[in-house]
Protein backbone atom coordinates (compact mmCIF):
# COMPACT_ATOMS: atom_id res chain seq x y z
CA UNK A 1 0.00 0.00 0.00
CA UNK A 2 1.71 3.12 -1.23
CA UNK A 3 0.92 6.58 0.95
CA UNK A 4 -1.35 9.31 -0.34
CA UNK A 5 1.62 11.65 0.65
CA UNK A 6 3.77 10.17 -1.86
CA UNK A 7 1.94 10.27 -4.70
CA UNK A 8 0.48 13.80 -4.01
CA UNK A 9 4.81 14.84 -3.57
CA UNK A 10 5.64 12.95 -6.97
CA UNK A 11 2.84 14.70 -8.68
CA UNK A 12 3.86 17.76 -7.11
CA UNK A 13 7.45 17.44 -8.02
CA UNK A 14 6.21 16.63 -11.75
CA UNK A 15 4.06 19.72 -11.95
CA UNK A 16 6.82 22.20 -11.24
CA UNK A 17 9.08 19.87 -13.54
CA UNK A 18 6.45 21.13 -16.15
CA UNK A 19 6.36 25.13 -14.89
CA UNK A 20 9.98 25.13 -14.96
CA UNK A 21 10.01 23.93 -18.48
CA UNK A 22 7.50 26.70 -19.66
CA UNK A 23 9.19 29.40 -17.60
CA UNK A 24 13.05 28.67 -18.92
CA UNK A 25 12.98 26.97 -22.33
CA UNK A 26 12.17 29.43 -25.33
CA UNK A 27 11.16 26.29 -28.14
CA UNK A 28 7.98 25.98 -28.55
CA UNK A 29 8.09 22.56 -28.55
CA UNK A 30 9.83 21.65 -25.25
CA UNK A 31 7.25 24.16 -23.84
CA UNK A 32 4.25 21.85 -25.14
CA UNK A 33 5.62 19.20 -23.99
CA UNK A 34 6.21 20.47 -20.79
CA UNK A 35 2.39 21.18 -20.29
CA UNK A 36 1.92 17.72 -21.56
CA UNK A 37 4.27 16.68 -18.19
CA UNK A 38 1.62 19.35 -15.97
CA UNK A 39 -1.23 17.55 -17.41
CA UNK A 40 0.27 14.15 -16.41
CA UNK A 41 1.13 15.21 -12.89
CA UNK A 42 -2.61 16.05 -12.63
CA UNK A 43 -3.83 12.91 -13.61
CA UNK A 44 -1.55 11.26 -11.47
CA UNK A 45 -3.12 12.90 -8.73
CA UNK A 46 -6.35 12.09 -9.73
CA UNK A 47 -5.38 8.89 -9.75
CA UNK A 48 -3.84 9.07 -6.37
CA UNK A 49 -7.18 10.07 -5.07
CA UNK A 50 -9.66 7.92 -6.97
CA UNK A 51 -8.00 4.91 -5.14
CA UNK A 52 -7.77 6.64 -1.76
CA UNK A 53 -11.55 7.27 -1.91
CA UNK A 54 -12.30 3.75 -3.17
CA UNK A 55 -14.13 5.26 -6.46
CA UNK A 56 -14.18 5.24 -9.93
CA UNK A 57 -14.54 8.58 -10.79
CA UNK A 58 -11.23 10.23 -10.74
CA UNK A 59 -10.56 7.69 -13.05
CA UNK A 60 -12.99 8.37 -15.54
CA UNK A 61 -11.44 12.21 -15.33
CA UNK A 62 -8.43 10.98 -16.12
CA UNK A 63 -10.02 9.60 -19.20
CA UNK A 64 -11.49 13.15 -20.17
CA UNK A 65 -8.15 15.08 -19.34
CA UNK A 66 -6.13 12.81 -22.09
CA UNK A 67 -9.27 13.46 -24.73
CA UNK A 68 -8.60 16.93 -24.07
CA UNK A 69 -4.74 16.80 -23.89
CA UNK A 70 -4.69 14.79 -27.41
CA UNK A 71 -7.34 17.93 -28.71
CA UNK A 72 -5.00 20.25 -27.21
CA UNK A 73 -1.58 18.85 -28.64
CA UNK A 74 -3.11 17.95 -32.15
CA UNK A 75 -4.53 22.08 -32.73
CA UNK A 76 -1.08 23.10 -30.87
CA UNK A 77 1.16 21.62 -32.98
CA UNK A 78 -0.51 22.89 -36.23
CA UNK A 79 -0.43 26.20 -34.80
CA UNK A 80 3.22 26.09 -34.38
CA UNK A 81 3.74 24.18 -37.64
CA UNK A 82 1.88 27.27 -39.31
CA UNK A 83 4.14 29.96 -37.18
CA UNK A 84 7.22 28.48 -38.23
CA UNK A 85 5.95 28.38 -42.14
CA UNK A 86 5.60 32.37 -41.30
CA UNK A 87 8.72 32.98 -39.04
CA UNK A 88 10.70 30.71 -39.86
CA UNK A 89 11.58 29.91 -36.27
CA UNK A 90 9.76 28.24 -33.23
CA UNK A 91 11.41 30.32 -30.86
CA UNK A 92 9.02 32.07 -28.55
CA UNK A 93 10.87 35.48 -27.98
CA UNK A 94 11.37 35.91 -31.86
CA UNK A 95 7.68 35.65 -32.13
CA UNK A 96 6.53 39.20 -31.63
CA UNK A 97 3.64 39.80 -34.16
CA UNK A 98 1.47 40.91 -31.42
CA UNK A 99 3.90 43.10 -29.67
CA UNK A 100 3.39 46.30 -31.35
CA UNK B 1 7.48 -4.47 -3.06
CA UNK B 2 5.29 -2.23 -4.06
CA UNK B 3 6.72 0.59 -2.83
CA UNK B 4 9.90 -0.62 -3.87
CA UNK B 5 8.44 -0.28 -7.27
CA UNK B 6 6.73 2.92 -6.46
CA UNK B 7 10.03 4.41 -5.73
CA UNK B 8 11.67 3.10 -8.79
CA UNK B 9 9.34 4.62 -10.94
CA UNK B 10 8.88 7.89 -9.26
CA UNK B 11 12.87 8.49 -9.99
CA UNK B 12 12.39 6.98 -13.38
CA UNK B 13 9.37 9.63 -13.74
CA UNK B 14 11.45 12.80 -11.98
CA UNK B 15 14.52 11.81 -14.12
CA UNK B 16 12.71 11.19 -17.64
CA UNK B 17 10.96 14.42 -17.13
CA UNK B 18 14.20 16.35 -15.66
CA UNK B 19 16.07 15.37 -18.72
CA UNK B 20 13.12 16.80 -20.91
CA UNK B 21 13.45 20.25 -19.67
CA UNK B 22 17.14 20.43 -19.79
CA UNK B 23 18.44 18.33 -22.56
CA UNK B 24 19.42 20.69 -25.52
CA UNK B 25 18.07 18.24 -28.46
CA UNK B 26 14.53 18.11 -28.78
CA UNK B 27 14.45 14.55 -30.43
CA UNK B 28 15.77 13.60 -27.02
CA UNK B 29 13.82 15.82 -24.83
CA UNK B 30 10.61 14.21 -26.97
CA UNK B 31 11.94 10.67 -26.60
CA UNK B 32 12.78 11.27 -22.61
CA UNK B 33 9.13 12.56 -22.64
CA UNK B 34 8.12 8.75 -23.65
CA UNK B 35 10.25 7.09 -20.93
CA UNK B 36 8.44 9.43 -18.41
CA UNK B 37 5.01 8.27 -19.79
CA UNK B 38 5.76 5.05 -19.49
CA UNK B 39 7.00 5.03 -15.95
CA UNK B 40 3.73 6.97 -15.25
CA UNK B 41 1.51 4.14 -16.75
CA UNK B 42 3.62 1.51 -14.92
CA UNK B 43 2.54 3.84 -11.79
CA UNK B 44 -0.93 3.51 -12.81
CA UNK B 45 -0.85 0.09 -12.83
CA UNK B 46 0.57 0.05 -9.24
CA UNK B 47 -2.52 1.56 -8.38
CA UNK B 48 -4.88 -0.41 -9.50
CA UNK B 49 -5.69 1.43 -12.76
CA UNK B 50 -5.01 -0.96 -15.34
CA UNK B 51 -7.05 0.58 -17.77
CA UNK B 52 -5.36 4.16 -17.70
CA UNK B 53 -2.49 2.51 -17.81
CA UNK B 54 -3.18 1.16 -20.92
CA UNK B 55 -4.41 3.97 -22.62
CA UNK B 56 -1.59 6.08 -21.05
CA UNK B 57 0.85 3.75 -23.30
CA UNK B 58 -1.71 3.43 -26.18
CA UNK B 59 -2.60 7.29 -26.29
CA UNK B 60 0.29 9.16 -25.07
CA UNK B 61 3.49 7.22 -25.94
CA UNK B 62 1.93 6.03 -29.08
CA UNK B 63 -0.10 8.59 -30.80
CA UNK B 64 0.88 12.19 -29.18
CA UNK B 65 4.10 11.47 -29.17
CA UNK B 66 4.39 10.26 -32.60
CA UNK B 67 3.04 13.25 -33.59
CA UNK B 68 5.43 15.38 -31.77
CA UNK B 69 8.06 13.60 -32.90
CA UNK B 70 6.97 13.91 -36.23
CA UNK B 71 6.58 17.46 -36.08
CA UNK B 72 10.06 18.02 -34.50
CA UNK B 73 11.71 16.20 -37.75
CA UNK B 74 9.30 18.21 -40.07
CA UNK B 75 10.61 20.95 -38.89
CA UNK B 76 14.34 20.10 -38.78
CA UNK B 77 15.27 21.90 -35.25
CA UNK B 78 18.90 22.56 -34.39
CA UNK B 79 20.49 22.45 -30.87
CA UNK B 80 19.26 25.60 -28.68
CA UNK B 81 21.92 28.03 -28.63
CA UNK B 82 20.95 29.95 -25.81
CA UNK B 83 22.91 33.27 -24.24
CA UNK B 84 22.98 36.39 -23.01
CA UNK B 85 21.78 38.14 -19.62
CA UNK B 86 18.03 37.93 -20.95
CA UNK B 87 18.21 34.45 -20.50
CA UNK B 88 20.12 34.10 -17.50
CA UNK B 89 17.58 36.19 -15.56
CA UNK B 90 14.79 34.21 -17.33
CA UNK B 91 16.31 30.87 -16.18
CA UNK B 92 17.32 32.06 -12.67
CA UNK B 93 14.18 33.51 -12.32
CA UNK B 94 12.26 30.04 -13.54
CA UNK B 95 14.49 28.20 -11.37
CA UNK B 96 13.97 30.27 -8.25
CA UNK B 97 9.80 30.24 -8.93
CA UNK B 98 9.78 26.50 -9.37
CA UNK B 99 11.66 26.13 -6.16
CA UNK B 100 9.11 28.02 -4.24
CA UNK B 101 6.15 26.32 -5.92
CA UNK B 102 7.49 23.09 -5.45
CA UNK B 103 7.83 23.55 -1.18
CA UNK B 104 4.43 25.27 -1.30
CA UNK B 105 2.95 22.20 -2.99
CA UNK B 106 4.92 19.85 -0.93
CA UNK B 107 4.11 21.78 2.04
CA UNK B 108 -0.13 21.75 1.12
CA UNK B 109 0.13 17.95 0.29
CA UNK B 110 2.52 16.63 3.25
CA UNK B 111 -0.59 17.65 5.65
CA UNK B 112 -2.78 15.05 6.82
CA UNK B 113 -5.83 14.32 4.62
CA UNK B 114 -8.90 13.91 6.26
CA UNK B 115 -10.55 10.52 4.23
CA UNK B 116 -14.37 11.18 5.07
CA UNK B 117 -16.45 8.02 5.16
CA UNK B 118 -16.61 7.22 1.83
CA UNK B 119 -18.98 5.09 -0.60
CA UNK B 120 -16.80 1.99 -0.83
CA UNK B 121 -17.30 0.94 -4.71
CA UNK B 122 -16.13 -2.73 -4.74
CA UNK B 123 -15.40 -2.48 -8.34
CA UNK B 124 -12.13 -1.02 -7.48
CA UNK B 125 -10.96 -4.13 -5.72
CA UNK B 126 -11.64 -6.72 -8.63
CA UNK B 127 -8.90 -7.49 -11.12
CA UNK B 128 -11.30 -6.15 -14.18
CA UNK B 129 -11.08 -2.82 -13.80
CA UNK B 130 -11.49 -2.06 -16.94
CA UNK B 131 -15.06 -3.84 -16.99
CA UNK B 132 -15.99 -1.37 -14.62
CA UNK B 133 -14.73 1.49 -16.16
CA UNK B 134 -16.40 0.65 -19.37
CA UNK B 135 -20.00 0.16 -17.33
CA UNK B 136 -19.37 3.65 -15.51
CA UNK B 137 -18.18 5.36 -18.59
CA UNK B 138 -21.47 4.25 -20.41
CA UNK B 139 -23.95 4.60 -18.02
CA UNK B 140 -23.07 7.70 -15.77
CA UNK B 141 -21.16 9.66 -17.62
CA UNK B 142 -22.59 8.87 -21.14
CA UNK B 143 -22.92 12.34 -22.41
CA UNK B 144 -19.68 13.64 -21.19
CA UNK B 145 -18.36 10.41 -23.36
CA UNK B 146 -20.15 11.59 -26.59
CA UNK B 147 -19.08 15.10 -26.14
CA UNK B 148 -15.81 14.36 -25.95
CA UNK B 149 -15.77 12.41 -29.38
CA UNK B 150 -17.46 15.99 -30.72
CA UNK B 151 -14.52 17.31 -28.74
CA UNK B 152 -12.06 15.65 -30.95
CA UNK B 153 -13.64 16.08 -34.20
CA UNK B 154 -13.50 19.85 -33.65
CA UNK B 155 -9.65 18.98 -33.25
CA UNK B 156 -9.35 17.38 -35.82
CA UNK B 157 -11.00 19.61 -38.25
CA UNK B 158 -9.24 22.68 -36.53
CA UNK B 159 -5.87 21.40 -36.92
CA UNK B 160 -6.33 20.42 -40.29
CA UNK B 161 -7.84 23.92 -41.44
CA UNK B 162 -4.88 25.42 -39.30
CA UNK B 163 -1.69 23.14 -40.89
CA UNK B 164 -3.31 23.63 -44.28
CA UNK B 165 -2.00 27.19 -44.31
CA UNK B 166 -3.69 30.31 -46.43
CA UNK B 167 -2.87 28.77 -49.64
CA UNK B 168 -0.44 28.15 -52.72
CA UNK B 169 1.39 31.54 -52.16
CA UNK B 170 2.03 30.89 -48.93
CA UNK B 171 5.10 28.48 -49.81
CA UNK B 172 6.78 30.20 -52.90
CA UNK B 173 7.10 33.54 -50.93
CA UNK B 174 5.60 35.44 -47.92
CA UNK B 175 3.65 38.07 -49.10
CA UNK B 176 4.59 41.89 -47.89
CA UNK B 177 2.93 41.84 -44.57
CA UNK B 178 -0.27 44.31 -45.46
CA UNK B 179 -1.16 42.31 -48.73
CA UNK B 180 -1.60 38.94 -47.61
CA UNK B 181 -5.66 39.24 -46.90
CA UNK B 182 -6.39 40.56 -50.27
CA UNK B 183 -5.07 37.83 -52.62
CA UNK B 184 -5.83 35.31 -50.20
CA UNK B 185 -9.58 34.72 -50.84
CA UNK B 186 -9.22 34.72 -55.09
CA UNK B 187 -6.20 32.06 -54.31
CA UNK B 188 -8.69 29.54 -52.26
CA UNK B 189 -11.67 29.69 -54.56
CA UNK B 190 -9.65 29.19 -57.43
CA UNK B 191 -7.69 26.02 -55.56
CA UNK B 192 -11.00 24.55 -54.33
CA UNK B 193 -12.84 24.81 -57.95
Amino acid sequence: MIPLAWMLGLSAIVFVIGVVGVLVRRNALIIFMSIELMLNAANLAFVAFAREAKSLDGQIFVFFVMTVAAAEVAVGLAIIVNVFRLKETVYVDEINLLKG
Amino acid sequence: MTPALFIAFGAMLVIASLMVILHRNPVTSALFLVVAFCSLAAIYLLLHAEFLAMVQVIVYAGAIMVLFLFVVMYLNLKHDVEHGIHLALRRGAGWILGGVLLSEALWFFGRHWAAGPLAPEEAMATAGNTEAIGRVLYTRYLFPFEITSMLLLVAMVGAVVIAKGRGPHVERGRPPQGASGAPAAPADRQETA
